[in-house]
C-alpha cells in the first residue's frame, strides 16, 4: 500500500512574480515578466527578449549571508535557494540546528539542466591565463549541477536523500514525481522538490542558434511568447525556480498542516528518438503513454480531468501537443478540458518550467481560478480544428479544478506527466 | 612592515570568512583559523587570495602548507616583504 502524498508548502521565483502572493497576483492579473535585454542586443542575438526573475540585493541578503555571496555568481543557485527555502518555510517545518543530526527523514531532488554557467566562464577566463589557483573555494560548488541541492541541504539539515535531476525541459516535473515516488514508498516523509534554471546568453545562446525562439518581437517584448497562437513562432527563453515541499498525508496531519493538494501520481517516459522523435522532437506515442500512464498510476479517469496545464512552449509544436492530449485522454471539442500555458507570461523557463507551471497549477486549483492565455489572440487553426476555443481562456475565470494533469516534454526525447487533486 | 601593522590589515580579511557565531574580537595572533576561529577549511584559500590582493605578494603551496594561526601568517607576509 503506498503511502498518499500532498504538498504542504510551495515557493517560487518566476519572471513575472518572486513570492507566492506576488506570482498569484501576476497569474490573475495576466502580468508578463518578459522584457527587452541589452546585452542579448549587443551580443548580436535573434531573440532579444527573455523572462529573468527580479531580485534585490537587500532580497538575496534575506537567504544568504554575506559570505555566502561573496564571489557568488550562480544564478540558478540563487533562484533554487529562494524558492526552495519559501517552500520548506510556507510548510512550517523546522529547520535543523547546527549542532544537532539532520533531519533523516526530509530529502531534496533539486533539478537543473547547467548550473554556475557565468562561475564557469569566469573562471575558464582565469584558467587559460594559467591562474587556476586564483579560482578560490567557490568554483566547484557553483558549477557543480547538484549545487543548489548542497546549498539547499546546508541551510535546512536535509539528512535523506539529497540529489539533482536532469531531463532538460522535463526536469521541474520529473523532480516533483521523483519526490512523490520516495515518500509514496515510505523512504522519505517529507521531500523538498523544485528545479531551478539560469538565464542569460550563455545559457539562451545555443537556443538562439537552433533557432527555435521567437525573434520578431523584440520590440515587444510581452507580446513574443504565444502559445497555441496562430502566429507562434517560437519561444522566448525563460529562467526562474520553482518548489514544492511534498509530505505523506499522515505526517503532514500529525503536524496540523495546511495543505494545498494531493499528488495522486504521474509517469515519466522517453520516446527513445523512434516513430519520429529524436533530440529535439517527441516520440507522439510516447508522449501520449506518458499521458495515459499518469492516469492509470493515478487510478483515475480522463473524464475526471477539469485543467490541463500544458507544455505548450510557442513553438509549431503546439497543435501537435494539443493532438496528444486529444488522443490520450480521448476528449476534444467542446468536451477537452480548460488549458493554459504559463510560458506566454514568463517565457520558456526551461530546466525550471515544469516546477514553476505545477506551482501555477497548483495555485489555480486553490484560488479557483484559471488564467488567461495571453497573446492567444487567433487560436492556431490546427488547434481550433480539434478543441474548442471556450477550452482556450484568454482571459482569466473562475472556475473550481478539482482534478489538474500537468505535462513536460524535454529535449531528449523525455516526457513527465504529474496529476494534482483538490484537497 | 611591522607586524602590529600587519595584523590590523589583517583583520577585516579574516573577519570575512568568520561563522555568524564567532566576533571578530575573539581573533588573536595565536588563533588557530580553522580549529579556533572555526574558519570552514575551504575557506582558507580565498584567505591567502584576500592576504594576496592586500600585500601584493604570492603565496606558494609550502606556504599555505605552513600556515595555521594567525602569527603564520604573518609572518610569511613578512618573509615575502622583505625579500
Amino acid at each position: 500500500m503506498k503511502n498518499r502524498v500532498v504538498i504542504t508548502g510551495m515557493g517560487v521565483c518566476a519572471p513575472n512574480g518572486v513570492g507566492l502572493e506576488t506570482f498569484t497576483e501576476a497569474l490573475k492579473n495576466g502580468t508578463s515578466g518578459i522584457t527587452h535585454h541589452q546585452l542579448l542586443k549587443d551580443l548580436n542575438f535573434s531573440c532579444q527578449i527573455g523572462g529573468i526573475p527580479k531580485i534585490s540585493e537587500e532580497k538575496k541578503r534575506e537567504y544568504f549571508t554575506d559570505l555566502q555571496l561573496r564571489n557568488f555568481n550562480a544564478s540558478g543557485i540563487l533562484y533554487g535557494i529562494i524558492a526552495g527555502m519559501d517552500a520548506l518555510n510556507d510548510s512550517g517545518l523546522s529547520i535543523a540546528n547546527q549542532e544537532d543530526e539532520p533531519n533523516w527523514d526530509l530529502g531534496i531532488v533539486f533539478g537543473v539542466a547547467t548550473s554556475g554557467v557565468e562561475k564557469f566562464r569566469e573562471s575558464i577566463y582565469k584558467l587559460d591565463e594559467g591562474k587556476v589557483r586564483r579560482l578560490g573555494s567557490t568554483a566547484v560548488a557553483q558549477t557543480m549541477t547538484s549545487g543548489v541541492s548542497a546549498y539547499l541541504t546546508g541551510m535546512i539539515g536535509a539528512g535523506n536523500s539529497v540529489t539533482t535531476n536532469s531531463s532538460a525541459c522535463a526536469t521541474g516535473t520529473e523532480a516533483i514525481l521523483m519526490g512523490y515516488e520516495r515518500i509514496a514508498n515510505g523512504q522519505a516523509t517529507q521531500m523538498l522538490c523544485g528545479s531551478t534554471g539560469e538565464d542569460g546568453p550563455y545559457i539562451w545562446g545555443g537556443f538562439d542558434a537552433m533557432k527555435v525562439i521567437s525573434y520578431k518581437f523584440n520590440h515587444n517584448p510581452e507580446s513574443g511568447s504565444r502559445p497555441m497562437d496562430s502566429d507562434a513562432s517560437g519561444f522566448v527563453p525563460g529562467s526562474g525556480a520553482g518548489a514544492m515541499l511534498l509530505e505523506s498525508l499522515e505526517s503532514a496531519h500529525a503536524r496540523g498542516a495546511k495543505i494545498y493538494a494531493e499528488i495522486l501520481g504521474g509517469s515519466v517516459n522517453s520516446g527513445g528518438h523512434r516513430q519520429g522523435g529524436s533530440m529535439t522532437a517527441p516520440n507522439a506515442t510516447a508522449v501520449r503513454k506518458c499521458i495515459s500512464k499518469a492516469l492509470e498510476n493515478s487510478t483515475i479517469d480522463a473524464s475526471e480531468i477539469d485543467y490541463i496545464n500544458g507544455h505548450l512552449t510557442a513553438t509549431v509544436k503546439d497543435p501537435e501537443e494539443i493532438k496528444n492530449w486529444t488522443i490520450a485522454l480521448k476528449r476534444k471539442g467542446e468536451n477537452f478540458p480548460y488549458i493554459n500555458s504559463l510560458k506566454s507570461l514568463t517565457g520558456h523557463c526551461l530546466a525550471a518550467s515544469g516546477s514553476i507551471e505545477s506551482v501555477a497549477t497548483v495555485l489555480q486549483m486553490k484560488h479557483n481560478f484559471i488564467f488567461g492565455n495571453k497573446n492567444c489572440e487567433n487560436l492556431h487553426p490546427s488547434i481550433a480544428s480539434l478543441i474548442s476555443s471556450d477550452s482556450v481562456p484568454t482571459e482569466k475565470i473562475s472556475a473550481t479544478i478539482k482534478t489538474a494533469i500537468k505535462a513536460s516534454f524535454g529535449f531528449g526525447d523525455v516526457n513527465a506527466c504529474i496529476i494534482f487533486r483538490k484537497y | 612592515m611591522t607586524s602590529e601593522a600587519i595584523f590590523k590589515q589583517l583583520i577585516p580579511i579574516i573577519s570575512t570568512y568568520l561563522p555568524e557565531d564567532v566576533s571578530k574580537d575573539t581573533i588573536q595572533l595565536d588563533s588557530d583559523l580553522t580549529a579556533e576561529l572555526n574558519i570552514n577549511s575551504a575557506h582558507l584559500v580565498d584567505v591567502v587570495l584576500d592576504v594576496e590582493d592586500a600585500f601584493e605578494i604570492e603565496f606558494a603551496n609550502a606556504d599555505m602548507e605552513k600556515l595555521r594561526t594567525v602569527n603564520d601568517a604573518i609572518s610569511i607576509i613578512q618573509t615575502k616583504l622583505t625579500n
